[in-house]
This record gives C-alpha cells, sequence and structure tokens, in this order.
C-alpha cells in the first residue's frame, strides 16, 4: 500500500503556509509588486496627458545624474534628516531621563510630550503653519518677551529650522517612550554598583545607561532617519519647498515632478534613487550595531 | 491642500483598484454615465449644472447618471492629472487657463464642433484652439476687478473708488495711496491681491499689465521678466509692499471677505461672497497703469477627454451644456464668451448682486480687450520655477533688477522647449 499524499509533515507545511499566506499576500500586492512597477515606470516617458508611455532605457537616469536641482535637493534632505535626527533623538532621550525620575507629574508631563503622536499630522502642520506666520502666535509670545521674531516661513534658514522643529514635536513623543521602556528596563543593581565605586551621574549615564540601552538608540535612530527621508505632508502645508528651494526634500520634489510636471517616469527614477539611499543607510546603521550596540538578545 | 488632492487622487486610484475588476465597457449605444470634475463646490452652481443634466437626460434616455465631481481649486490639475494617470479620469473636464496649453497640446481633448464661431469672442477662444479647431469650451470668461470695502475707505479718509473713476483718478499711484492709507489708519490690511500669497505670481499679471510688461513673449520664447516694463512694475509693486505698506506682507493673510482689507483684485465670480456682506462695497475695473487702462481676464475651458469611456457621448453633452440657452443660465455665474450674451442686460438678469454700469466696466469691456493670465506648455513646470527665483524679491532689501534678471536665467531652459 502506498503513502498517502498528506503526511503529517505536509499537513504541518500546508498549515504553515497557509498562516504566513494573508502577510505573504498583502507584502506581493502592496509591497513587491508596486516596488517592481516603479522601476518599470522608471525605465519609461510616461505623458498622462497625450496617453504616451514609451521605453526610454536609462535615459531617465541618464536626466538623474544631469539634473542641476538635484544637488541642492540632496543637500536640502541631508540637513533635514541630520537636524531632525540629531535633534529628536537628543531630545527624547533627555525627555526619558527626566521623566524616568521618581517625581511628582511625570504621568501628566509623559503624556504631554506624547499626546502629539496620535493627533493628525495634516491637522498639526496647518495649525503650525497659523502660528509661525509673520503675525502669528509664536512672534506674538516673542513680541511680548520684547523680541522682534524672524517671518520664519520667508526665510531660508528659519524654514528650515521650522519644517524641523515642528516635526520634532510632533514625533519626539515616540522616541521618547521607547527610550523610557528602555531606561526601566536597565537593572538598578549597576547604579548601586557604580555608586559604591564613586562614579558621578554623568559617568553612569555615559558607562551604563548608554550601553544598555544602545539597542534601543539603534532602533530609535533607524526608524527617525528612514522617517526623516520620506518626510512630505509638512514641506507641502507649510513652505511647498520653498523659499526658493530651500526645504525641496527629496519626496517632495519627486511629487513635484511626477504629479505636479507630469514627468512620471522621472519621478519613478527619484523614487528608486530614494530607495537606495534609505536601503543603504540602514544597511550601514545595521551593520555599524557591532561597533556599538552593546548587547542583542 | 495639496496632500488632501493627492490622497483624493490616491483614494481614488484604490477606489478604480477595487472595482476595476467589475466595470463593464459600455458601447456606444449601451446605457451612458458622465463624470465631469469641477473646481466649486458652491451648491447654487451645482444646483444649476444638476437642472441642465436633468434637461439633458430626459431627451437622452441612455444617459444614466452625469455626476458633477468637485476637487478643490487648490491642486486641482494635480488631482485631475493624477486621475487620468490612474485610469479613472473623467469623461469631462473643466480645464485652468494655466493648464490650457498643456491640455489641448496633448491631444488629451475631443476636438468640439458645433459652435457658431462669429458669436464666438476671440479673445477669449484663443487659448483653447489648435489648427483652427475648438478643443475646449470656454464657459467662463471672468475678469479680474478690483473690490472696494467703502467703509474703510471712508474711515481711512479716502475718497471713494467711484468718485476716483469718475474724475479718471483711479490710477495705480492713487491706489496705493489708499491703500497705504488705509493700512495706517485701520490697522487693517490695504490691498489684497487675492490668491497671490507670495506664492501664485501670475495674478500679479493683473498689476504688470498696467506697466504693459509680460512673463513671456506671446511666442512663449522670450522671457519678460527681466526687461524694463517688468522692472518698472515690480519696483512699483516692492515699494507698495515693503515702503507703503500697501499690501499685507509675506506671510502675512487678510481676507477682503472677511472686513479685514480695503480692497481686493480678485474675479468678478467672487461677488457671491458677498452676498451677506457686512459692509458697504464697490466692484471697479483695475486702475490705469503707465501705460493707460487695461484689463487681465482669467478663463476656465470645459473638454471632454478623448481617452474616456464615452468620449463621444461626453462632447454631444458638453455641446448640450454650453449651448446659447444654457450658456445663458450659465451666465449668471460664468461669464459667456458669446458676443450676444456678453451685455450689461443679459448679464444684469442673472448678476442681481452687481450694477449695470459695473457689468459693462468690468465684465463687458474687460473680456473684449483683456490680455489672458499667463500661460505656456509646461506650465506647472514653469509656474514652480518662478515662484523659486522669485522668492529673493519679498524681502524689504531685495535688489528688483538683479531678482528679475534671476528669473529669467532660471526659466530661460524651460522657455526653450
Amino acid at each position: 500500500m502506498s503513502k498517502p499524499f498528506w503526511t503529517g509533515r505536509r499537513r504541518d507545511n500546508l498549515a504553515g503556509y497557509l498562516f504566513v499566506a494573508p502577510q505573504l499576500l498583502g507584502s506581493i500586492v502592496f509591497v513587491f509588486v508596486p516596488l517592481g512597477l516603479v522601476v518599470w515606470y522608471s525605465l519609461h516617458e510616461w505623458n498622462v496627458l497625450a496617453d504616451t508611455f514609451d521605453f526610454v532605457g536609462a535615459q531617465n537616469y541618464q536626466a538623474l545624474v544631469n539634473d542641476p536641482k538635484l544637488g541642492g535637493v540632496l543637500a536640502a534632505t541631508a540637513l533635514f534628516s541630520a537636524g531632525l535626527v540629531a535633534l529628536n533623538l537628543s531630545l527624547a532621550l533627555l525627555l526619558a531621563v527626566l521623566l524616568n525620575q521618581r517625581l511628582r507629574g511625570t504621568i501628566f508631563f509623559r503624556t504631554v510630550f506624547f499626546s502629539p503622536v496620535v493627533v493628525s499630522l495634516v491637522a498639526w502642520t496647518i495649525v503650525w503653519g497659523f502660528l509661525l506666520q509673520d503675525n502669528g502666535g509664536i512672534n506674538g509670545l516673542l513680541e511680548t518677551a520684547g523680541i522682534d521674531g524672524p517671518n520664519w516661513l520667508r526665510g531660508e534658514t528659519t524654514a528650515m529650522v521650522s519644517v524641523v522643529v515642528v516635526q520634532v514635536v510632533k514625533n519626539v513623543g515616540l522616541n521618547m517612550v521607547l527610550f523610557l521602556a528602555a531606561l526601566q528596563g536597565v537593572p538598578g543593581n549597576l547604579y548601586e554598583a557604580a555608586r559604591v565605586d564613586g562614579a558621578t551621574r554623568w559617568r553612569q549615564f555615559r558607562s551604563i545607561t548608554v550601553p544598555m540601552i544602545s539597542p534601543t538608540i539603534l532602533l530609535t535612530s533607524i526608524i527617525t532617519v528612514v522617517g526623516s527621508l520620506q518626510v512630505f505632508a509638512q514641506i507641502a502645508v507649510l513652505t511647498q519647498g520653498g523659499p526658493g528651494t530651500s526645504t525641496t526634500v527629496l519626496v517632495y520634489y519627486l511629487y513635484q515632478q511626477a504629479f505636479q510636471f507630469h514627468h512620471f517616469g522621472y519621478g519613478a527614477t527619484l523614487s528608486v534613487l530614494l530607495f537606495a539611499i534609505v536601503l543603504v543607510l540602514t544597511v550601514v546603521q545595521w551593520r555599524m550595531r557591532k561597533k556599538w550596540v552593546f548587547h542583542e538578545s | 491642500m495639496r496632500i488632501r488632492a493627492i490622497a483624493l487622487g490616491l483614494t481614488g486610484l484604490l477606489a478604480l483598484a477595487a472595482c476595476g475588476g467589475t466595470a463593464e465597457e459600455p458601447a456606444d449605444t449601451g446605457p451612458v454615465s458622465l463624470r465631469m470634475t469641477v473646481w466649486t463646490s458652491n451648491e447654487a452652481h451645482l444646483k444649476l449644472f444638476n437642472e441642465i443634466a436633468a434637461a439633458y437626460r430626459a431627451d437622452h434616455p441612455n444617459v444614466t447618471e452625469i455626476k458633477f465631481d468637485p476637487i478643490p481649486f487648490e491642486g486641482y490639475t494635480t488631482t485631475l492629472t493624477t486621475q487620468i494617470a490612474g485610469g479613472n479620469g473623467p469623461d469631462l473636464a473643466w480645464v485652468l487657463e494655466n493648464a490650457a496649453p498643456d491640455f489641448v497640446s496633448s491631444g488629451a481633448l475631443v476636438p468640439l464642433e458645433g459652435y457658431d464661431t462669429s458669436d464666438l469672442v476671440p479673445a477669449a477662444t484663443k487659448l483653447w484652439q489648435k489648427d483652427g479647431k475648438l478643443y475646449a469650451y470656454p464657459f467662463s470668461t471672468s475678469p479680474f476687478g478690483v473690490f472696494v470695502n467703502s467703509d474703510l475707505m471712508k474711515a481711512a479718509g479716502q475718497p471713494t473708488a467711484a468718485e476716483l473713476v469718475a474724475q479718471g483718478k483711479w490710477t495705480w499711484e492713487n491706489v496705493i495711496a489708499a491703500a497705504s492709507a488705509v493700512n495706517a489708519k485701520t490697522g487693517k490690511a490695504g490691498l489684497v491681491v487675492r490668491d497671490f500669497d507670495y506664492k501664485g505670481w501670475d495674478n500679479l499679471s493683473t498689476i504688470w499689465a498696467g506697466w504693459g510688461a509680460e512673463a513671456w513673449s506671446a511666442d512663449g520664447k522670450t522671457c519678460g521678466f527681466a526687461k524694463q516694463p517688468m522692472v518698472d512694475a515690480m519696483t512699483f509693486l516692492h515699494s507698495a509692499i515693503f515702503t507703503s505698506k500697501a499690501l499685507p506682507g509675506p506671510g502675512t493673510t487678510a481676507d477682503f471677505f472677511a472686513n479685514d482689507a480695503g480692497m481686493t483684485i480678485t474675479q468678478i465670480s467672487r461677488a457671491s461672497l458677498l452676498k451677506d456682506g457686512k459692509f458697504g462695497w464697490d466692484l471697479v475695473p483695475l486702475p490705469s497703469g503707465p501705460t493707460g487702462k487695461y484689463a487681465v481676464i482669467g478663463q476656465a475651458g470645459l473638454g471632454a477627454l478623448k481617452k474616456g469611456k464615452n468620449a463621444k457621448a461626453a462632447a454631444e453633452f458638453l455641446a448640450y451644456f454650453t449651448n446659447a440657452a444654457n450658456s445663458e443660465k450659465l451666465a449668471a455665474y460664468f461669464p459667456p464668451p458669446r458676443k450676444s450674451q456678453l451685455n450689461a442686460a443679459t448679464l444684469a438678469k442673472t448678476n442681481p448682486l452687481l450694477k449695470p454700469e459695473q457689468l459693462q466696466q468690468v465684465v463687458v469691456d474687460g473680456i473684449s480687450t483683456g490680455v489672458v493670465k499667463p500661460s505656456h506648455s509646461g506650465q506647472a513646470e514653469l509656474s514652480q520655477a518662478v515662484r523659486a527665483a522669485l522668492d529673493p524679491l519679498w524681502k524689504a532689501d531685495a535688489n528688483v533688477k538683479s531678482v528679475l534678471d534671476g528669473v529669467c536665467t532660471s526659466i530661460a531652459p524651460l522657455l526653450a522647449k
């Protein structure tokens, strides 16, 4: 008698495949297919109005290399990301350390700093747009302190600072919560031992806290870097890439090229570039973890 | 707002993806459902459109539905092209004058037939023609005028706009002086160029046309920003903003229709915002500039998209929607391009808010003599380049000439395309 087809092993395998099927299907339909399509579009000149879709090979990539605006766009993107990551991580860590103390009101302040995370991004940005106007709330506050505030969104430097700060205040709570959780996982006896050895608070922070929470620092820095490269709504609402092109970051430039200028093929090429940049940065951060991330479980 | 536009577009794409499999391709004779994208969500406008559509459907039983689909004005063209890119384009679409060259030249629209071209004002149809064919019907040809808040002018001790017009003193020089006085005496904004907000620079053509300046030459090849008329006009404007404070500075918003400003430059269709106005107002033509009297018009065309499933049925409905009888109804909100209807008497029937002399001076005279706001193929990219290059001008210490030279350097490659 031949062996039945449905052996226990095959049954287990089928069950396993069925369990991963929904996730796999979702990934294929919503991640891999669009990703492949973007690469496919980037090899074409697609004129929506004239309804033409012509294969142009590497022409869009040639245009990318020769694009006189791309340098400025990448510089603005780098500036935004660097500013955001530095400010966001240091502020989140500072807040987490402060709110990790056994003091009155910490729950209240944790809620205050976390609440912007759950606010709708566009609503948040529009309100900030009003506050940052020349005759808006921020300058009104500064005026009561006798300071003549700048026209935030109309100066090249202040516009960049504004979009960075608006984004940091929006999202710092999320990293703060992650840091808080990590801080609470650091065993208290390590600090006790350090105190016995006569270590200062700063020394304890540097030699115990930072190494112990380094996996969380890695995690937050990766999600913050990736998130910062994908910033769009704040730019679209607050500055539309201006003044000049000072806040035209890569995603906004991509949006302009594809949806406003109708260069869908070139827009797709820019998103391939964005994908490559995000991938490289993530891989680099992941590789570097061996150098500075204390432990992994 | 752009976010909302793109979100709408994406939702459209998703909706299409969701139901794309089940939609059947109707034959030309089968049941037809039409969709027209518009940028008005004004209830009175939509009510009129639906009445016209209902009358049409009564005679055309195969047309089961005619839907008017409002898309926010800001980002309208972007949303429209996104829908087209997603294979979810409308059958008919309003097209803004600045997108006209792209839509007309690309072959996206079906050529229109059956209009009595001798009745159409040439200035109104120029933008919408190619090789002698009309590709979109300019259903709205709306001149820019100056709305004046008479109460604020009085409070600032200024003569009324009507007096200035009557005395032949309605000049840019005097308008800026009055606006400056309104700002100084009442603390409200003097003059607001509506929808400019230091970004929508094409609205400034309502000012610089008075100096005989133009963004680019009529053939679209030569940049006009660095030429003397433009330098003079922009020098005047810069001083009006930063020295006389006659216009609110960058980053400051003021809404005329909320009683925040003495005067505003906008199209007459905005008069509807004054229906229950809380202040006295007047509508007068644009002031005369150094080169004399002039008028500027904004336009909207209505086209049938070739790519639509029911292009033929769409073109037929378009012809009905804009025929002489319906054109007269639409004239209530949208000044028609037909000579036979462009008179104060016809317009007055449907524009109760405006006086006959206002209609004659601003609308009838404006359309026959007006220049259309700047438009060019590849307008979006050009517009963005000009916006970015003009940004340095909106500072108190700007060097007008060198900024304008910079605009020409920046857009020269785009004009040459």
